[in-house]
C-alpha cells in the first residue's frame, strides 16, 4: 500500500510538490502575516481564481473570450443582490456561479451554434462586456432594485454583507476565513481543472483547441464542448466575482469595464496560454504590479499594463510559463552535455576535453 | 408631417453617426481581415486633434475634416510600420496586441491630457420645422457621411491604389507577383482607415465632448456594425447601419439610450447566430 502511494506520488512529483505548497501557503499565510496584508493576499488570490478561470478558456479550450469580466461581474453582482435580499449566505453564494454559467451557455449557444470564427467571439465578448458596463453603469436611482437590493449603477452597492458559515446568517467569517475559503476554492479549482484534463472531457476539448473540424470527423460535437468549456470557464470567474463582493463588501461597475476585461487577459498573456499555473502567477505578479502603481503619480496604470501586453504579444508569445520551459530544456540540454563530456572523459582518460 | 421630419432626422443622423464611427474599422477589417480593437483611440485621437487646433485658433471646419483625419492618418501610418507589420496572419495576437496600444494610448491621453472633458461648441445653429427644432450639426454629419461613402467607394473603384488594394484583398500572393508593392498597400490602408476613424473622431467631438476613455462609448457600435455588416466595406457597413440604427432608434424612443444599445447587442447577436459571416455573406454578395 504504502509502496504503491510512494510510486503514485513519485510519478505527480510537480503535482504532489504543488498541492504541497499550496496546502502550505493555505494554512502557513494566516499564521505569518497581520491580518491587513492577509486581506491584500487574499483578493490577490480572488483574482487568481479569475485569471484561471481564463486560462482554461483561452488556453485549453482555444476560446478567445475577451469579455471574461461579464462573468466576474455577473458573480459579483449575483451575489450583492441576492445576499442583501436573503440575509443568509448560502443560497447567493451558489447562484453567484449559476447565473454566470447560464448566462454563458445562453451566449455560447449564439457564438458556437453561429460558428463564427475566433475573431469574431472575442469581439462579440468584449461587446458584451461593453454593453453591461454601459446598462450596470446607467441604473443609479431607487427605481432600478431588485427586492430589497438597489443595484446603485455609477454607484455600485455598497454595504454587502459577508459570507457566513452555511445557513447560519449570524456567524459571519472572519478575515482568516475569507482566505481559507478563498485559497481553498483557488486549490479546489486548479487541481479539479488539472484533473478535468485529464479526462476524456479534457482531452476532447483540447483537441478541438487543436482541430476542429478533426475532432468533427470523429464523430464529437464540437460545438457542444466548446459551449461547455466556456460555461465551466465563467462559473470559476462567477465565484471569483463572489468572493471579490464578498472581500470588499462592495461591487461597483467597474468590474465590468473594459480595463478588467483587459488586465484578466493580460494575467493570462503575461503568465503563459496552454498552462493553468502560468495565468496564476500572472494575475499575481500583475496585481502587485497594479497595486505599486497606484500608490504613485507619475506614471499611469493603464500605460503600463498596456505596454506590458503589447511586449508580451510582440517579443514573448507565450509569456513566463514559456519563457521557464524554454530555460528548463536549456539547463537539462546543458546538463546533458556536461554529463556526455564526462563520460567521454572516463571512456577516454587522454582525449583533450 | 414637421413631427415625422424630426423622427426621421433623429433616424438618420443615428445611422449616419454609425456609418463615420464604423467605416475606418471596416476599410481596415474588409481589407486587411484585422480587428482594430484601437479603434475607438483613433477616434479619441481625431477628436483631440481637432479641439486642440481649433483652440489654437485653426477654423473649427478645418481642424474636424482636414486636421483630425490628417493628424490620426499619419499615427496610423506609423504604428503600422511599428507595431501592425510584424503581426500579419496572426489574428488573435493583432487583436491583442492593439488592445495593449488602445490601453496605452488611454494611459498617455490620461498621462498629458488629464481626465477632464474638453470640448468646442458645434458650429451650426438650429433650424427650425414646423414647431419643432433640429440641430443644423446633425443635417451636416448626414450629408458628410454620404460623402465619405462615395468618396470611399470613388477611391476603391476608380483610383489605381484602390485596385491595387482590392486586389491584394482578394489575393495578396498574386498581386505581389503582378508587381504590386503590398507591403505599400497595407500600411496605406491602414492609415486610410486610421484617417477615417480620426475624421469621425473630429467631426462627433462638438457633439460629444471628450476624454480619455470616451473611445469606450463609440467602439462596441463600431464592432457590431462592421461584425453585422460582413465583408463588403461599403455595403456591410451601410446595411447593417441602416439596420441597427433602426433597432436602436426604436430602442432609445421606447425606453431609453441605454437600452437601445442592448437591443443593437441583441439584434447583433441573434444576426450573427443565422447569418455568421454577415449581412453582405447573403445579400449584395458582388457589392464593394
Amino acid at each position: 500500500m504504502i509502496a504503491q502511494v510512494s510510486a503514485l506520488l513519485r510519478g505527480h512529483a510537480g503535482t504532489t510538490a504543488l498541492a504541497l505548497v499550496g496546502l502550505g501557503l493555505l494554512f502557513g499565510l494566516p499564521l505569518g502575516l497581520e491580518t491587513y496584508v492577509l486581506l491584500q493576499v487574499t483578493v490577490y488570490v480572488t483574482f487568481a481564481i479569475l485569471a484561471l478561470s481564463l486560462g482554461f478558456v483561452l488556453g485549453f479550450g482555444g476560446i478567445l473570450c475577451l469579455g471574461q469580466s461579464v462573468f466576474f461581474g455577473l458573480g459579483a453582482y449575483t451575489y450583492g443582490i441576492a445576499v442583501t435580499d436573503m440575509g443568509d449566505s448560502t443560497i447567493p453564494v451558489l447562484l453567484s456561479v449559476a447565473v454566470p454559467s447560464l448566462f454563458a451557455a445562453a451566449l455560447g449557444y449564439f457564438i458556437f451554434w453561429g460558428r463564427i470564427s475566433d475573431v469574431y467571439v472575442g469581439v462579440i465578448t468584449l461587446t458584451v462586456s461593453l454593453i453591461f458596463f454601459s446598462v450596470v453603469n446607467s441604473t443609479a436611482g431607487p427605481q432600478y432594485h431588485i427586492g430589497a437590493a438597489a443595484i446603485g449603477g455609477y454607484n455600485g452597492m455598497p454595504n454587502i454583507p459577508g459570507i457566513n458559515l452555511p445557513f447560519e446568517p449570524d456567524d459571519t467569517l472572519d478575515p482568516n476565513g475569507v482566505f481559507y475559503l478563498t485559497m481553498g476554492s483557488l486549490l479546489v479549482c486548479y487541481f479539479g481543472l488539472r484533473w478535468l484534463l485529464t479526462t476524456t472531457f479534457g482531452r476532447v476539448v483540447v483537441a478541438v483547441r487543436e482541430n476542429e473540424r478533426r475532432v468533427e470527423l470523429l464523430g464529437y460535437d464540437a460545438r457542444r464542448y466548446k459551449l461547455l468549456a466556456l460555461t465551466l470557464g465563467a462559473a470559476i470567474a462567477g465565484l471569483a466575482g463572489c468572493l471579490f463582493a464578498n472581500w470588499g463588501s462592495f461591487v461597483g461597475p467597474s468590474v465590468f469595464s473594459v480595463v478588467q476585461s483587459a488586465q484578466i487577459l493580460i494575467w493570462v498573456t503575461v503568465g503563459g496560454a496552454g498552462t493553468l499555473l502560468g495565468p496564476v502567477i500572472g494575475s499575481i505578479l500583475i496585481s502587485w504590479l497594479t497595486a505599486v502603481l497606484g500608490t504613485q503619480q507619475t506614471l499611469n496604470a493603464s500605460l503600463v499594463l498596456g505596454f506590458i501586453l503589447l511586449v508580451f504579444v510582440l517579443v514573448v508569445p507565450g509569456g513566463i510559463a514559456a519563457v521557464a520551459r524554454r530555460a528548463r530544456t536549456a539547463a537539462a540540454r546543458l546538463g546533458a552535455f556536461g554529463a556526455a563530456r564526462r563520460i567521454g572523459r572516463e571512456a577516454h582518460p587522454g582525449a583533450r576535453p | 408631417m414637421a413631427w415625422a421630419g424630426i423622427i426621421s432626422i433623429d433616424f438618420l443622423y443615428a445611422v449616419a453617426s454609425l456609418i463615420l464611427v464604423s467605416l475606418g474599422l471596416a476599410v481596415i477589417f474588409g481589407m486587411m481581415r484585422i480587428i482594430n480593437l484601437a479603434h475607438g483611440e483613433f477616434l479619441v485621437l481625431g477628436s483631440y486633434a481637432a479641439i486642440l487646433s481649433s483652440h489654437a485658433g485653426v477654423n473649427i471646419w478645418v481642424a474636424c475634416l482636414i486636421v483630425a483625419p490628417l493628424a490620426v492618418g499619419m499615427i496610423g501610418f506609423v504604428i503600422e510600420r511599428l507595431l501592425i507589420r510584424h503581426l500579419y496572419g496572426r489574428l488573435v495576437d493583432t487583436m491583442l496586441a492593439t488592445w495593449g496600444l488602445s490601453l496605452f494610448v488611454v494611459g498617455l491621453l490620461t498621462t498629458v491630457f488629464g481626465n477632464d472633458t474638453q470640448g468646442v461648441s458645434a458650429p451650426l445653429g438650429p433650424i427650425h420645422i414646423g414647431d419643432y427644432q433640429a440641430s443644423g450639426y446633425s443635417l451636416f454629419v448626414i450629408g458628410l457621411a454620404l460623402v465619405v461613402l462615395a468618396a470611399v467607394y470613388g477611391v476603391l473603384r476608380f483610383t489605381r491604389f484602390g485596385l491595387f488594394a482590392r486586389g491584394t484583398m482578394q489575393n495578396a500572393d498574386m498581386a505581389a507577383a503582378l508587381g504590386v508593392h503590398v507591403s505599400a498597400v497595407y500600411s496605406t490602408t491602414f492609415a486610410l482607415g486610421a484617417g477615417l476613424a480620426g475624421l469621425a473622431g473630429g467631426v462627433l467631438a462638438p457633439v460629444t465632448g471628450v476624454f480619455p476613455s470616451i473611445g469606450g462609448a463609440y467602439i462596441g457600435k463600431a464592432f457590431i456594425t462592421v461584425l453585422s455588416g460582413g465583408s463588403a466595406i461599403l455595403a456591410g457597413t451601410s446595411s447593417a447601419s441602416v439596420l441597427l440604427g433602426a433597432v436602436d432608434q426604436i430602442g432609445t424612443f421606447a425606453t431609453n439610450a441605454v437600452f437601445g444599445q442592448v437591443g443593437l447587442l441583441v439584434a447583433a447577436v441573434v444576426l450573427i447566430r443565422f447569418m455568421p459571416q454577415g449581412i453582405t455573406s447573403r445579400f449584395f454578395r458582388r457589392s464593394l
